[in-house]
C-alpha cells in the first residue's frame, strides 16, 4: 500500500515530464526498418501457385517469410544470439517449415501462412550434422536429424520421436550425409579421413540396422560438397587430386569399391587449388534424386552433367558461369545458371535438367552495383505459365550481403541491404545548404574585387533569392490544391538540402560488412551505399567528421578507420559523406598498428580538422598533413595531450606532443590487472554543450558544476566473480594530468557495465549479483559554491578536487544499452536513452537521476523541484519513444542534435534501425501542430478593423458634437 | 647520449640488486620478516622521485621518502630534503621555459600482509608545470591513489595555487623546502540503492495518517459548507452570464490543487 501511495505521489507530482505520441502523430518523424541478416537458407512456397512467401534463415539467427512480390517481412521470428538460437538446417514440406536450432538442440516446425509454432522437440544433445526429411510410398511422413553418434526420426506431423538408434562405431567414422529416396530406407554416410567411407542403412518403421558396410575411399578428405547421391541412390563423389569422379550405389550389395572416372575421360579439369563442388537435386523427398547435377570446377566454371547407364556424359558446359542452381515446379526441374554478360551485368538463363537445352526467352539481366559487391548465391523461384512453359524468378544474393529479387527481362521488384542489420558505427552529417543559400554563402566567402561587381553581385544574388522565392510560394500555393497523400515528394541525392530547422540529416552508417551507407533521417531512404572490399570480418570502425557542410564551397568529409582486431593495422578511408564519393586525397599510409586517434579542433587552410594517429611506437601521424597544419601543431604541440589504454596490462598512460611529432610519456596509472580489468574508458562527446555552469539551490546560492572536458570515465570489473566479492571499480581520471580525481567501488555488482557520460555527470548501469537486479547508479561532480577560475578550464590549474554525490536505484528491467540526448545548446534537459532488450526504448528524465534528491522533503528542496528519493526507477511505458515500433537485439543509440532546441535526433540501431526525434522538455519552440492560424488571423484581422470603424465613428461623432 | 646509456644501465642493476634484496631475504627467513615489521610498527618507505631537466628529457633523482605506517588508515609520511643550489636553479630555469615538473613512486602494495608481493615492476608518474610549483612556493598536494586492495595505482601532484601567471620569484628562501601535503586516498565505496529506510519512512508516514483521519478527508469534503452556496449562489445570478461562471470554475481547480 505504501509502495503505491508513493508511486502515485510521483505520478501526480510529475505529471507535466509525461510525454507520448499521439496516434496521429504515428510515423510522422519516425520510421522503422527491419532486416533479418545474411541469407544461409531461402525457399521458395511452391506449394500453390499463387504463393508469394519465401522463407528464409539467417546467421542472425532470424527465421523469417518474405513477400516474393514487395521484399517486405510477413512474419519474423528473432531467437537467441549465439550459438544457443543458431539456425542449422531449414527444411520445408508443403505448409510446414522445419528448422533445426541450437547446434541439433530443437527441432521445431512452423506454420508458414502466420509464422505459428507447430511443435517443437528437445533433441539429445550432441553436435549436429544433418537433417532430412523422409518420404514413404510418394509421402512425406518424418523428418530424420542426424547427429555426431545418433540418428532419430521423427513424425512430421506431431514432432514425436518415431525412434533414435546410435551410430556404429561413431568416435571413428564421421558421420556427415544422410540421404532416403522413399524406399523405406535412410542411409547414413560417414568416412574415416583418407581409409574408407562407411555406409549404414535403417529401416524406417524401427530403426533396425538392414546393412553396413565400408568401401575403400582412400583419397577422401570431406564429404560434405565433394559428395551427392543422384539419380536412384549413386553416390557420387569428385577428388580434386586424382581429378576423378567417383559412383557407387548404395544398395548394391557386390559392388565393394568405388568406380573410379577420370574427368579427363571427360575432358575436363579441376582448376588448381579449387575444392570442386557437386550440386544434385532431389525435387521429392519421397522420390530419389535427378540424374542431372552440378560440378564445379572453378569459380567461374560450372558443368552440368548426367548419369546414364552408369555412365557420366556432359550436357552442358557453362564456361564462365559464377552461379548455378536447380529448381522444381510441377514436373519440371530446371537449371538457372548466372555468367557474366559484361563488366557490369551479367545474364541469367534457365536450361532444362534432363536435356541441357536453353529455354527460349528466359534471359535475366542483372546489373550489378558498381559499388557492391560481387554475386554469390542464387535462389530461383520458378512456377509454370498458364501456357504450361516454365517461368523464373531468382533472388541474388551478393558479398554486400543485398538481397536482390529480379523477375524477367531484369526487372528489380524489389531489394533488401541486409548489410544494415548488422551496423557498428554512425554519424549524422548536416545536408548541404540549397543553391541559393549556398550562392550567398559564396558571395561572402569571396574576396572583394572592386565596388562595382560587388554590387552587381549582391543584386543578382537578391535576385536569385527573389525568384527562389517565388517559386517555393508558387510550389506551396500549387501543392496546397493537392490531396495531401500526392504530395509525398521522393528524396534524391539531387533534391538533398537542408531544411529550416536541420531536422533532415544524412545519417552515415557503417556495417561490420565493410559496407557504408547514406540514409535520409527523414524518410529512411537509402541515397548511396559503397562496398569496401577486402576487408576483415573482426575489423573495428571508427567514423571520423574531419569537415562538416559548413565550409561551402569545401564538400564534407569524412574519414573512416579501419583496424584489423588481430594485427592492429589499420587504413584510412575519406569520402564525401553526403554523395558516398571516395575523396582524391593522399591518405597516409600506416605501415605500424595504431593506438589511438585523436581528432583536434585544429584546422587546415581547408578548414578539415586535423587527426592524429598515435601508432605503436608512439609517434604520430597527422592528417592532412600540409605545411600549415604541421606549422600549426608545432605551435600548439605543448597543449596537445593524449591517453593510451592498455586493458592487458590495466596501465593507462598519458603523452604530450612534442614540436617534432614524437610524443613523451608524462603520467601512468596502474591499475593491477589480478584484482580488475578495465572494460570501457569512455570520454565526453566533443559536441556537447553545457548552458548553464552550476544549478541555483533552495536558498539561492550557486552549486557550480565540475564541467572537465578532458575527464574521462573508466570502468572495471573484478576479476574474482564470486557473487559477495565481485565489484565494479569507476574511476574518473584527467586524461591529461591523469589525475584521479574520484575512485569508487561498487561492491557486490558485476558487469556488464553501461554507462553514459556527460557534462557534470556518469551514469552506470550494473547488475547486483546479491539481489540479482539491476540497479542505476548517479555520480555528478560540483565544484562547490564558488568557481576556481571562471573564464576558463585547464587541467593543469584546477587543484581543489571536486565534490562527488552519488545515488543508486533499482532499475526493474535489463538494459542493453545506455546513450543521452543532445540538443543544440544544451538549454533542454536531459534524457536518458535506455535500450531494452524487450525492443523498447525507454526515455528516462535525467531528474530521476539526481543524486541531490531528498530522503526527507524540505521547503528547499521543493524549490528546487527535486523529487523525493524513491529507490525504484519507474518504467512507464508513455515513456517508450518507439511505442510498438520495437527494435530488435538493439545495440547502439546515436543522438545527435538539431537546428531546434528543444528537439533532439535519435537513431536507435541493431537488428533493426529506428529513427525518431525526442523532445526532453517538450516542444518550448515551435507552434503545435494543430494551432489554429485562421483562428488568431481572423481575431487579429476583426480587431484591427474593429479599431478603424470605432475610431472612424468616434471622428464623426466628435465632429458631430463640435457643429452643435 | 653515449654517457646516458651506461648510467641508465647502472640504474637498471642497481634497480635489480634492490629487487632481488628484500626477495632473497624472505627465503631464509619465511613468515618472520613480514611479522617484526607488523610488530615493530616503523611499516616501510618508498622512495619518492622527481625530474626537472631543461631539455625535458626525464632524468629521476631522489626527492624523498615516503613512509607508510601500517593499520587501519592508511597514513602516510613525507620525509624530504631541501633543495640545493643548483636544484633551484635548475628548476627556476626550467620554470621558464615552461617544463614539467615530474614526479614517482615506484608500484607498491600498502597492506602488510603482501610484503612479499608487495613490489612489482614499473613506476607511478605524474606531473605538474614547473612554473606553478615555483609560482606557489613549492607548496603542493601530493596524493597517493590505492585501490581496494591495497595497491598503489596512481599518484597525483597539484600546486596551490595551480597557476603560473608568469611572477619572478625572487626569495631564494622561498624555494628551498618543499611545503607538501601527503595523503593516501582508498576507493570509496559507492552507495546501494536504500530500500530499508525508504520503507521505513513510509510506514511512518502512513502510520501518520492513519492517527489522525482529519488530515486525510479531501479538500471537498472538508469546505462543501463554503463551496455549495457558492455554486448556489453563481448559478442563480450566472444564468446571463456565461463568463464569470468559467473564471470562478477556473478558480476552483486551482485551489484544488
Amino acid at each position: 500500500m505504501a509502495w503505491l501511495v508513493v508511486r502515485l505521489a510521483i505520478t501526480v507530482s510529475l505529471l507535466y515530464t509525461a510525454s507520448a505520441v499521439f496516434e496521429d502523430q504515428v510515423g510522422k518523424f519516425d520510421w522503422r526498418q527491419q532486416f533479418i541478416g545474411k541469407v544461409r537458407f531461402a525457399l521458395f512456397d511452391t506449394h500453390s501457385q499463387a504463393s508469394k512467401k519465401l522463407l528464409v534463415a539467417t546467421d542472425k539467427n532470424v527465421f523469417a517469410s518474405l513477400n516474393s512480390r514487395t521484399g517486405d517481412l510477413f512474419w519474423r521470428h528473432v531467437d537467441k544470439t549465439g550459438p544457443e538460437g543458431h539456425i542449422d538446417a531449414l527444411l520445408m514440406y508443403g505448409q510446414d517449415a522445419v528448422v533445426v536450432v541450437g547446434n541439433g538442440r530443437l527441432l521445431r516446425s512452423w506454420e508458414t501462412t502466420v509464422g505459428g509454432l507447430k511443435w517443437e522437440a528437445v533433441l539429445d544433445t550432441g553436435s549436429f550434422q544433418a537433417a532430412a526429411l523422409v518420404g514413404v510410398q510418394d509421402f512425406v511422413k518424418y523428418v530424420a536429424v542426424l547427429k555426431k553418434s545418433a540418428i532419430s526420426l521423427h513424425d512430421l506431423s506431431s514432432g514425436s520421436q518415431i525412434w533414435v538408434e546410435n551410430l556404429p562405431d561413431s568416435d571413428t567414422v564421421q558421420y556427415q550425409t544422410i540421404y532416403s529416396g522413399g524406399n523405406g530406407l535412410v542411409f547414413v554416410l560417414g568416412f574415416v579421413p583418407n581409409s574408407h567411407i562407411v555406409i549404414v542403412e535403417y529401416k524406417i518403421e524401427d530403426g533396425e540396422i538392414m546393412k553396413k558396410k565400408s568401401v575403400e575411399a582412400a583419397w577422401m578428405s570431406s564429404l560434405e560438397n565433394s559428395c551427392a547421391v543422384i539419380s536412384s541412390g549413386i553416390l557420387l563423389c569428385v577428388d580434386q587430386i586424382t581429378q576423378s569422379l567417383y559412383t557407387l550405389p548404395l544398395q548394391s550389395a557386390e559392388q565393394t569399391e568405388m568406380r573410379q572416372i577420370h574427368l579427363q575421360t571427360l575432358d575436363l579439369e579441376v582448376a588448381s587449388g579449387f575444392p570442386p563442388v557437386l550440386t544434385s537435386t532431389q525435387p521429392n523427398p519421397a522420390q530419389p534424386p535427378l540424374a542431372e547435377f552440378f560440378l564445379q570446377l572453378s569459380p567461374d566454371h560450372h558443368i552440368l552433367l548426367q548419369l546414364k547407364d552408369g555412365l557420366i556424359a556432359p550436357l552442358r558446359d557453362f564456361n564462365p558461369s559464377y552461379l548455378a542452381a536447380f529448381a522444381t515446379s510441377g514436373e519440371k526441374t530446371v537449371a538457372a545458371v548466372m555468367s557474366p554478360k559484361n563488366d557490369t551485368a551479367c545474364s541469367i538463363n534457365l536450361f532444362s535438367a534432363d536435356t541441357g537445352r536453353r529455354h527460349l526467352d528466359t534471359t535475366i539481366i542483372y546489373h550489378m552495383d558498381p559499388n557492391g559487391g560481387k554475386p554469390n548465391r542464387l535462389y530461383v523461384h520458378a512456377f509454370l505459365k498458364k501456357d504450361d512453359s516454365v517461368g523464373y524468378r531468382v533472388m541474388v544474393q551478393t558479398e554486400d550481403l543485398t538481397l536482390t529479387f529480379l523477375q524477367q527481362p531484369g526487372r528489380v521488384v524489389w531489394m533488401r541491404e541486409e548489410a544494415l542489420a548488422d551496423v557498428v558505427t554512425m554519424e549524422m552529417v548536416d545536408l548541404p545548404l540549397t543553391g541559393t543559400q549556398a550562392e550567398l554563402e559564396g558571395e561572402f566567402g569571396k574576396k572583394a574585387d572592386g565596388l562595382l561587381p560587388m554590387v552587381l553581385k549582391r543584386l543578382s544574388s537578391q535576385f536569385i533569392l527573389l525568384q527562389a522565392w517565388m517559386a517555393h510560394l508558387w510550389k506551396l500555393f500549387y501543392d496546397a490544391r493537392k490531396p495531401r497523400s500526392s504530395v509525398k515528394n521522393e528524396v534524391t541525392i539531387d533534391t538533398l538540402s537542408r531544411d529550416e530547422f536541420n531536422l533532415q540529416k544524412m545519417m552515415v552508417m557503417v556495417t561490420a560488412s565493410g559496407k557504408l551507407f547514406g540514409i535520409d533521417s527523414k524518410s529512411g531512404t537509402i541515397l548511396w551505399k559503397q562496398y569496401l572490399e577486402n576487408i576483415q570480418p573482426n575489423s573495428i570502425f571508427k567514423l571520423i567528421v574531419q569537415r562538416t557542410t559548413a565550409h561551402f564551397p569545401h564538400p564534407p568529409q569524412c574519414t573512416l578507420l579501419i583496424k584489423d582486431k588481430d594485427t592492429g593495422l589499420g587504413s584510412l578511408y575519406v569520402f564525401n559523406p553526403i554523395f558516398g564519393k571516395k575523396s582524391h586525397i593522399s591518405v597516409p599510409a600506416l605501415p605500424r598498428p595504431v593506438l589511438q586517434t585523436l581528432l583536434l579542433p585544429v584546422i587546415d587552410q581547408d578548414y578539415a580538422k586535423v587527426l592524429l594517429l598515435i601508432d605503436d611506437q608512439y609517434k604520430v601521424t597527422a592528417f592532412p598533413s600540409t605545411k600549415n597544419v604541421l606549422q600549426q601543431l608545432q605551435d600548439t604541440a605543448s597543449s596537445i595531450f593524449f591517453y593510451l589504454v592498455d586493458t592487458s596490462q590495466g596501465k593507462l598512460s598519458g603523452f604530450r606532443l612534442r614540436m617534432d611529432l614524437s610524443t613523451e610519456l608524462i603520467w601512468e596509472v596502474v591499475i593491477p590487472t589480478e584484482v580488475q580489468k578495465i572494460v570501457a574508458v569512455k570520454g565526453k562527446r566533443a559536441n556537447e554543450h553545457v548552458h548553464s555552469q552550476g544549478r541555483v539551490m533552495g536558498d539561492r546560492s550557486v552549486l557550480y558544476k565540475y564541467l572537465n572536458p578532458n575527464l574521462l570515465a573508466v570502468i572495471t570489473e573484478s576479476t574474482d566473480t564470486h557473487q559477495e566479492r565481485s565489484f565494479v571499480g569507476i574511476f574518473l581520471i584527467d586524461g591529461v594530468t591523469g589525475r584521479i580525481v574520484h575512485e569508487a567501488v561498487q561492491r557486490k555488482a558485476r558487469g556488464p557495465v553501461h554507462f553514459v557520460h556527460s557534462e557534470n555527470w556518469v551514469v552506470y548501469v550494473y547488475w547486483n549479483s546479491k539481489f540479482r537486479r539491476n540497479e542505476f547508479s548517479v555520480l555528478e561532480l560540483f565544484e562547490g559554491a564558488e568557481l576556481y577560475n571562471s573564464t576558463v578550464f585547464s587541467s593543469l590549474d584546477r587543484p581543489h578536487p571536486p565534490q562527488v554525490l552519488q545515488q543508486s536505484y533499482i532499475f526493474p528491467a535489463p538494459i542493453s544499452t545506455l546513450e543521452a540526448t543532445l540538443t543544440e545548446k544544451g538549454i533542454t534537459s536531459r534524457h536518458l536513452l535506455v535500450g531494452l532488450p524487450s525492443g523498447n526504448i525507454l526515455s528516462l528524465p535525467k531528474m530521476f537521476l539526481d543524486p541531490r534528491r531528498p530522503e526527507v522533503v524540505s521547503e528547499q528542496s521543493r524549490e528546487e523541484n527535486l523529487i523525493p528519493y524513491a529507490p525504484e526507477m519507474p518504467i512507464r511505458t508513455e515513456w517508450f519513444i518507439n511505442y510498438n515500433q520495437t527494435v530488435s537485439r538493439v545495440r547502439g543509440i546515436y543522438t545527435a542534435p538539431s537546428g531546434l532546441e528543444s528537439t533532439c535526433l535519435v537513431v536507435a540501431y541493431g537488428l533493426d534501425i529506428y529513427q525518431t526525434r525526442v523532445f526532453p522538455s517538450k516542444q518550448f519552440d515551435v507552434l503545435k501542430d494543430d494551432y489554429d492560424y485562421v483562428l488568431i488571423s481572423s481575431v487579429l484581422f476583426g480587431l484591427f478593423f474593429a479599431t478603424m470603424i470605432s475610431k472612424r465613428l468616434a471622428e464623426v461623432k466628435l465632429l458631430n458634437r463640435a457643429w452643435r | 647520449m653515449a654517457t646516458i646509456r651506461p648510467l641508465s644501465l647502472i640504474l637498471s642493476v642497481l634497480s635489480i640488486i634492490t629487487l632481488l634484496w628484500p626477495q632473497s631475504g624472505e627465503c631464509n627467513n619465511g613468515r618472520r620478516v613480514g611479522e617484526a615489521v607488523d610488530t615493530d610498527f616503523s611499516g616501510f618507505s618508498v622512495p619518492l622521485e622527481h625530474s626537472f631537466e631543461v631539455d625535458d628529457v626525464p632524468r629521476f633523482h631522489l626527492r624523498g621518502a615516503l613512509q607508510f605506517r601500517g593499520g587501519r588508515e592508511n597514513s602516510v609520511y613525507l620525509s624530504q630534503n631541501q633543495l640545493s643550489e643548483k636544484d633551484r636553479n635548475i628548476l627556476k630555469e626550467v620554470a621558464a621555459v615552461d617544463g614539467l615538473y615530474r614526479i614517482r613512486v615506484p608500484r607498491v602494495s600498502l597492506q602488510v600482509d603482501r610484503q612479499t608481493e608487495r613490489q612489482s615492476e614499473g613506476y607511478l608518474t605524474a606531473f605538474v608545470r614547473a612554473c606553478s610549483l615555483v609560482e606557489s612556493h613549492l607548496s603542493d598536494v601530493i596524493t597517493l591513489h590505492t585501490d581496494v586492495s591495497g595497491y598503489v595505482i596512481g599518484i597525483s601532484i597539484v600546486t596551490i595555487p595551480g597557476s603560473c601567471r608568469g611572477i619572478e620569484v625572487e626569495d631564494e628562501v622561498d624555494l628551498e623546502v618543499f611545503n607538501t601535503t601527503i595523503s593516501v586516498v582508498a576507493p570509496v565505496t559507492a552507495p546501494a540503492p536504500e530500500t530499508a529506510p525508504y520503507i521505513e519512512r513510509m510506514e511512518q508516514e502512513m502510520e501518520k495518517k492513519g492517527k489522525n483521519p482529519q488530515e486525510q478527508k479531501s479538500f471537498f469534503a472538508k469546505y462543501w459548507m463554503y463551496i455549495v452556496p457558492l455554486v448556489l449562489f453563481l448559478m442563480m445570478s450566472g444564468a446571463q452570464d456565461q463568463s464569470g461562471g468559467g473564471a470562478g470554475g477556473g478558480a476552483a481547480n486551482g485551489g484544488g490543487r
